[in-house]
């Protein structure tokens, strides 16, 4: 069967350079890179230089990156790590309602043990009020989190206005930018970022590998007590081959951008326009121009999504809606839903997240496979034949046989 | 064991091994056998287990019943092990609507809700059996021990007890449509229980010592805690608790707790046994008495469903069950209109139980069968 993957923003595949750059440390480069002798000489070199390359794709210095295990850890680190640093100052944080759930989770936490957190709304695009996000600071702010792209519609908020205003107020900033790291331009100086999450899996390194970036004098506690590694803010023996993986993908982020973006664009935009015309009643969720240029959301109304989903998979595509929960179903979207997206609307969407090694047969077996799936789908809703005037198909809920 | 594995054979209405059969699987040791059967049959298994609850928010905890996380692993578990296509489908909204209100609404109404059967009703055969169309599938597979047929004569699919009698499930199968029974497999009718195990093990599934599974599966067994903290703003709480002749012999803390029959935890000592005999929402009083008031010489049914024939037009002479696992009844049903029937026994019956359904049989088959309201 065809393997047709466009769901990057759940995690991507290994690059080839990638996988071969971390291989001497699953081999012969065992050694722990803390130790003095020659096992730990070429482990210690290995590192420096991952964080070299993570740090020159973010415009950071070397000692402003603290790797983690994941994305999640790294807002929690940078979450939890600035409220505890900063109680003694304030106790309110600001975020949005449309986070992932690492930065949900962590807030709500915090929310429950005496910190007040305000969860700004988007609009039906996905984006900020300015103003509101203005008028929710008070002198009792410590830390703002916003995140630089919506995992599930792409939608890039404004970073850089957003920096500016927390710097007026002298507010730490942080935003996790899981999605946009490797995928657009990001300069953490122009940006006037005090804190950046990031994840090694959803940019072509393994899964087990995340950094944060942490302006320097910026005080934040650990989460993970321990030996003096990460500059004594994250304890635990590094995991060598991942840094040396998330370096080499930096690296080639930082190489390869330009063409791919051009690339990925094309292909995201020959999709959009092709399921818009090949599939009545669809809508796009987010907003059409400001976001990261792999993700498209959309509806295909009166069709269930998760269907969709299936019967996709049945034919070897790969795509998501909404986040996976602990079992592996899909819950209805908390993002679709702050943006006020109908709930027939949210129930009926997918996300389709172009990468890098997607070509454009891949895109037109999706504009082949999908509209007839969209169409069976709809063929046995009783709400489509109401909205349209034809007879459903199967009914299995009439009365006595 | 050839003997039983034909005698499934025989049991499936087309005996053609390209079709695609969709297992609901709630991780138990029959549904995981069923799937291993079709899938020894030769069919395009596809395996689905339902998610129904959310167990992810810590507070809520595993009860008796089926479908969590645990058995969602143990579901996945073994459609790897049969080498299957698994999937999850998240129908939690649709329960919640469909089972969960309904069970507190009928509690909150005096009556004893069945919320298993309501679930076989809307979950498993109209929104999962939806799902499957939409997969293309011809059959919806479930563990139930029952038995689905075509009866050439009467033009009619038939729904039998399973063989295992003592495990026999049609009861709560007994809203069932002749589209939704052409669309099922039973694999298991025509096997018992330990033969069942037996297989499982044959198979080498993990679950094939697993416990069965008995109470509600999103409430605990003092279900009544449930009732109160998810509808605690919706309930009348302290009223009286009478006698036949009016007299206050207590107060009660809700009508929602109590079950016709129950004579535990009424809260009246002293004298003869007594029992709920009618819980009164109207005057949210509980009038209680002595076991022999219990007994009633019919019933009333409502939203009857028939299987065995297309309609009831004439009184009939049935065995009923008014519960799971009762040893039926020899009744009488006559048609009401409006799908309401009067089931009238044959020796007055203990404990008839409003929300509980009434099914009807004739021998091994369900004829057919009705909610009971008073």
């Amino acid at each position: 069967m065809k393997r047709i993957y466009l769901d990057n923003n759940a995690t991507t595949p290994i690059h080839h350079e990638v996988f071969e750059a971390m291989l001497p440390y699953l081999k012969d480069e065992f050694g722990n890179p803390s130790s003095i002798h020659w096992g730990g000489r070429n482990p210690r070199k290995a590192i420096d230089e991952g964080r070299e390359k993570v740090a020159r794709l973010i415009n950071c210095d070397v000692s402003e990156i603290i790797f983690t295990s994941c994305g999640s850890e790294g807002d929690n680190l940078a979450i939890k790590g600035i409220a505890e640093s900063k109680k003694d100052k304030g106790n309110h944080i600001i975020t949005t309602k449309i986070e992932h759930p690492a930065v949900l989770g962590a807030c709500k936490y915090l929310a429950k043990s005496g910190f007040d957190v305000t969860f700004l709304d988007v609009d039906s695009h996905g984006m900020l009020d300015l103003d509101q996000f203005r008028k929710a600071i008070t002198p009792k702010t410590i830390l703002i989190t916003i995140m630089f792209a919506n995992n599930e519609t792409g939608v890039i908020f404004p970073i850089e206005e957003i920096g500016k205003i927390a710097k007026e107020h002298n507010i730490t900033f942080h935003t996790d930018a899981v999605q946009g790291v490797g995928k657009v331009p990001i300069d953490v100086k122009k940006l006037t970022i005090d804190l950046l999450t990031l994840s090694g899996h959803k940019l072509y390194a393994p899964k087990g590998i995340g950094a944060v970036y942490v302006k320097r004098g910026v005080r934040l506690v650990p989460l993970i007590h321990g030996g003096h590694q990460e500059r004594n803010r994250r304890g635990g023996t590094e995991n060598t081959a991942g840094i040396v993986a998330i370096g080499k993908a930096c690296e080639i982020a930082h190489r390869d951008m330009e063409a791919e973006v051009k690339q990925i664009t094309a292909l995201r935009d020959r999709l959009e326009t092709g399921l818009m015309e090949k599939i009545s009643h669809t809508r796009l969720n987010g907003h059409p121009t400001k976001r990261i240029p792999n993700t498209v959301n959309m509806s295909f109304e009166f069709a269930e999504g998760e269907s969709i989903l299936l019967n996709l998979d049945m034919k070897g595509i790969a795509a998501s809606s909404g986040s996976a929960c602990t079992s592996g179903t899909l819950e209805p979207s908390h993002v679709l839903v702050a943006m006020g997206v109908p709930i027939e609307a949210s129930h009926s969407s997918v996300r389709f997240s172009l990468g890098r090694g997607n070509t454009i047969e891949d895109i037109d077996y999706v504009l082949e496979v999908l509209p007839p799936i969209v169409e069976k789908m709809r063929s046995m809703s009783p709400l489509y034949s109401v909205a349209t005037g034809q007879a459903a198909n199967i009914s299995f809920s009439e009365g006595g046989g | 064991m050839a003997g039983f594995l034909a005698a499934i054979f025989f049991n499936m209405k087309i005996p053609n091994k390209s079709k695609r059969v969709v297992i609901a699987m709630s991780g138990g040791v029959d549904s995981s056998t069923a799937a291993a059967l079709l899938k020894e049959q030769g069919y395009d298994v596809i395996g689905i287990s339902m998610q129904l609850w959310d167990y992810t928010e810590g507070e809520r905890d595993r009860f008796g019943g089926c479908c969590s996380l645990d058995d969602i692993y143990d579901a996945r578990r073994v459609a790897d092990r049969l080498d299957i296509p698994f999937y999850v489908v998240n129908f939690e909204e649709a329960f919640s609507k469909s089972v969960v209100d309904y069970f507190v609404d009928g509690y909150l109404k005096g009556e004893t809700p069945n919320p298993c059967l309501k679930c076989n009703q809307i979950l498993k055969f109209e929104v999962l059996l939806k799902r499957v169309m939409e997969l293309e599938a011809d059959f919806l597979a479930t563990g139930h021990y029952a038995r689905a047929v075509y009866d050439e004569e009467r033009r009619r699919y038939l729904l039998l007890r399973g063989k295992d009698t003592s495990k026999d499930q049609s009861y709560f199968l007994f809203t069932m449509t002749q589209k939704q029974l052409s669309r099922i497999i039973f694999p298991l009718g025509d096997l018992t229980k330990i033969e069942v195990r037996k297989l499982a093990k044959k198979f080498g599934l993990n679950v094939a010592e697993k416990k069965d599974s008995q109470e509600i599966c999103f409430a605990p067994k003092d279900y009544s805690s449930f009732v109160t903290q998810y509808a605690g703003h919706r309930i009348d709480a302290k009223g009286e608790i009478v006698d036949r002749d009016g007299k206050v012999l207590g107060m009660h803390s809700g009508l929602y707790r109590y079950t016709i029959g129950q004579r535990k935890g009424i809260g009246i000592s002293g004298g003869e046994p007594l029992y709920v005999l009618k819980i009164d929402m109207a005057k949210n009083q509980l009038l209680v008495g002595p076991e022999d008031r219990l007994f009633s010489e019919s019933l009333i049914a409502r939203e009857s469903n028939w299987i065995g024939i297309p309609s009831l037009d004439t009184e009939i002479a049935v065995l009923a069950m008014i519960r799971y696992r009762h040893k039926g009844i020899e009744a009488k049903v006559l048609p009401l209109g409006n799908n309401k029937v009067e089931v009238c026994f044959k020796m007055p019956e203990k404990s008839i139980t409003p929300g509980q359904a009434v099914v009807f049989y004739k021998g091994d088959e369900v004829i057919g069968g009705g909610w009971i309201e008073k």
